[in-house]
């Protein structure tokens, strides 16, 4: 089999992976940082029983993270030796920076945040919590910083074939840096506060209505109300950006052949690429060109200008209707489910059903919007500057198809055991209420016995 | 040889590497002994060997992803030269550090009835690393020759690596339990030890063999003098250490952490004797350090972040095992 699709398809199963899991550690560490605030300004132990329910499922999003994490450090070797090769003084500082400033920081005082409450004063606590919280953010910071990089290239020239830096400002704040740094982070706010309010309304709907529970939910649903407005906004900054800079991915979103003013927004359709149409297609007149151009007589980039040169449509087209789908979708669950929560002070029982599956929402659009953005980059690996296909290595692609089988079973059957736990450690949290074990509170010596003990 | 930036940040560059890995492999070592030992503990124990690393694998295994890291931005070429040659037992390394790192989360997570399970994934995880770094280790000695000699030997090599570690992992324990455990740990130290001096001596004797070019740096006079401080202290260390394992633990619990900076000194002569012997390769008789190395623009943007952050990295790393010193007691979210 051909070395170059499998290890694409190998690639881009660890990085699906792997993104499930700082998308939640992202923005978790906040939410834990604002229960451990909460807890020191008020005093209130249901807080700090929100935080004990949350931390677990953080340790092991971070601990699922940094394994997968790994993984790919090691194949950008084993099976991208080009890529290294070709903009290695690129990324590879980039890299080295996330390493330094983010991981060692976040491992160091995560052991800390999990196991050292009853071994370091609560301020201590408090920083490790921060460090972490932190860290996690740095870490996105240089990753989207690379991955803008390699979306839209700035501040290198070429030598013999190679990248070298000349302006490594212009190469960090590159020109859709800011947009996809905003949008990831506030994805990641999306998504835990989905998986918050979704777990929480399991155990409201397992009839928990403990302090600790309406805490979490409270704090998951009015955050994501919150946050999706504001994401919705920032995601259409994000595709004027990339309209500007990458106008054939905005052309394969849109699903638009030909080149013109008065393009219609395409809603649906089946996009085929060898009769260059469209199959099925509801369409608003005007549309693409009034929401790209903001006027109806607008020109909208065209495939046709991008002959050879521009992504597979289908799956950009698809992947970024699924995004915005579940982002509306949110929009509308958020918005109820706060409204609810706000003026009756109870959520409906067939709201909070749809709330458990809405937890991995924040997954969905994710990945989804991940792969429009990715695969709409193809057939670059770098805009402009090397082939996904020039960055293969010479590993053969019976060895690679072996270990991509290997990986998938193992992520799938990981994947099946986190969910489980995730499950689990609600139904337990909502069996035990507000009698699971007090924590210890101290600001003195080390190994105090806790409170209630 | 001029000193200007283009020949010494190269050369920063490698001894920076070679202390990630040296640093990785001390202290994950331990970290996979202890997995690889699980399987000659009760349960009970593995609660308390688990709570003797809990908090620090993490930031142990930091360490790898330093050093890959580190092979990955300065010196790309040997990155992808190294790694595709030696892709199935990369992949095997990651298949065991994915299964023993979930498997630290996932066994005080789940319910009480599939903990053991997830015990045996744990021990599994760490054996499987083990023996895919000692295997990594046998091939690049013999120059990434992947032959049926080549196997044969990084098959020795990965059983005497995974002894080592098992030593490792049984020091630690000694440094962090009491009681029975510890008089436990003894006895597994003993026993490791002798494979882990059995492989060390495997590797020194074949890298010079492996190599005409390692066999002549090795046996000239006056470099062999220089050298044999080497050889000979790590064999006086491994003596010494395997005759104080029929007196541990000591009375008040003297010395218990000796045994563990015994097994890090001879560590450290072993790597010392290896990096002598393939300086200036980074991949073995094929791409020197200056051969292999990034730009020396993008080597110095990230000396200049190193040369601050990696002293605060150490300092709070001491602050983190500060934190959990003494003996190890149940670890629990508090």
């Amino acid at each position: 089999m051909d070395p170059l699709i499998l290890s694409r398809i190998q690639f881009g199963a660890n990085i699906s992976f792997h993104i499930l899991f700082p998308a939640i550690t992202i923005a978790l560490g906040w939410v834990l940082l604002f229960f451990k605030l909460r807890y020191n300004a008020t005093g209130d132990t249901a807080w700090m029983r929100a935080y004990f329910t949350w931390v677990k499922v953080f340790a092991l999003s971070f601990a699922m993270g940094v394994v997968s994490g790994v993984t790919m450090s090691f194949q950008f070797g084993t099976n991208w030796p080009g890529y290294m090769k070709t903009v290695g003084n690129i990324a590879g500082p980039l890299l080295a920076y996330e390493i330094l400033t983010a991981f060692f920081l976040e491992a160091a005082f995560l052991g800390i945040m999990l196991f050292g409450f009853r071994r370091v004063s609560n301020r201590i606590h408090t920083l490790a919590t921060v460090l972490v919280a932190g860290g996690t953010t740095v870490s996105a910071f240089w990753i989207i910083a690379l991955n803008s990089w390699m979306q839209t290239p700035a501040g290198f020239e070429m030598r013999d074939g190679v990248a070298h830096a000349t302006n490594w400002w212009a190469i960090l704040f590159n020109p859709s840096m800011p947009y996809r740094l905003v949008h990831m982070l506030l994805a990641s706010g999306l998504t835990v506060s989905f998986l918050i309010a979704g777990l929480s309304a399991l155990r409201y709907l397992y009839g928990d209505r403990s302090e600790s529970m309406w805490k979490a939910l409270r704090t998951g649903v009015f955050t994501a109300a919150i946050l999706i407005p504001i994401q919705i906004f920032a995601g259409d900054q994000h595709g004027l950006n990339t309209l500007e800079y990458q106008p054939q991915k905005i052309a394969a979103m849109e699903a638009n052949w030909n080149t013109g003013p008065n393009v219609p927004l395409v809603l649906l359709a089946l996009p085929d690429e060898a009769a260059k149409e469209n199959k099925f297609e509801i369409t608003i007149p005007d549309g693409a060109s009034l929401v790209l151009r903001h006027s109806a007589s607008g020109v909208v980039p065209g495939l046709n200008d991008y002959a050879g040169n521009h992504p597979p449509v289908f799956p950009v087209f698809w992947g970024f209707r699924i995004m915005v789908g579940t982002g509306v979708l949110m929009l509308v669950v958020s918005w109820s489910a706060a409204f609810f929560l706000k003026r009756r002070h109870s959520l409906p029982r067939p709201l909070a059903m749809l709330m458990v599956p809405m937890a991995l929402s924040g997954w969905l659009a994710t990945l989804a919007g991940w792969y429009t953005t990715e695969i709409g980059r193809q057939p670059w690996l770098v805009t402009g500057v090397l082939k996904t296909a020039d960055a293969v290595g010479p590993v053969a692609g019976s060895h690679v198809a072996l270990t991509l089988a290997i990986y998938l079973i193992l992520y799938v059957l990981l994947l099946i055991a986190y969910l489980g736990v995730l499950v689990h450690l609600a139904l337990k949290a909502a069996k035990d209420g507000d009698a699971s074990p007090l924590p210890g509170v101290m600001n003195a010596a080390l190994s105090q016995p806790a409170a209630g003990e | 040889m001029t000193f200007d930036w283009p020949t010494l940040l190269p050369l920063i560059f490698a001894g920076l590497m070679g202390l990630a890995i040296l640093i990785y492999v001390v202290l994950d070592g331990f970290d996979l002994g202890i997995g690889i030992l699980f399987a000659a503990a009760e349960d009970a124990e593995q609660d308390t060997m688990i709570a003797a690393i809990g908090p620090f694998w993490d930031a142990n295994e930091t360490w790898l992803v330093l050093a890959v890291g580190l092979l990955l931005v300065a010196f790309p070429m040997a990155h992808g030269t190294i790694l595709s040659a030696l892709y199935i037992p990369v992949f095997v390394l990651l298949v065991g550090l994915i299964l023993r790192g979930v498997a630290f989360d996932f066994r005080a997570k789940v319910p009480a009835g599939s903990k053991h399970r997830w015990n045996r994934i744990f021990f599994l995880g760490s054996l499987i690393a083990s023996l895919a770094q000692g295997y990594m280790l046998g091939l690049y000695v013999l120059g990434l020759d992947v032959g049926l000699g080549g196997i044969a030997f990084g098959a020795l090599v990965a059983l005497c690596l995974a002894a080592a570690y098992a030593a490792m992992g049984a020091a630690w324990v000694i440094y962090k339990t009491e009681g029975e455990l510890q008089r436990k740990a003894v006895l597994w130290l003993r026993r490791a030890l002798v494979l882990a001096a059995l492989g060390m001596a495997a590797v020194s004797l074949a890298t010079p063999l492996a190599s005409p070019r390692i066999f002549d740096k090795w046996f000239v006079w006056p470099a062999m003098l220089y050298l044999s401080p080497l050889p000979i202290l790590s064999a006086v260390l491994f003596l010494w250490l395997w005759r104080q394992t029929f007196h541990l633990p000591k009375p008040d619990d003297r010395h218990a952490l000796t045994p563990f900076l015994t097994l890090a000194a001879i560590f450290a002569l072993g790597f010392a004797g290896l990096a002598w012997s393939f300086y200036p390769f980074v991949v073995p008789d094929r791409l020197t350090i200056w051969q292999a190395a990034s730009a020396p623009e993008s080597l110095a943007f990230i000396l200049v972040g190193t040369v601050f952050v990696l002293p605060i990295i150490i300092f709070y790393s001491f602050y983190a095992y500060r934190v959990f010193g003494g003996k190890a007691t149940d670890l629990t979210y508090d």
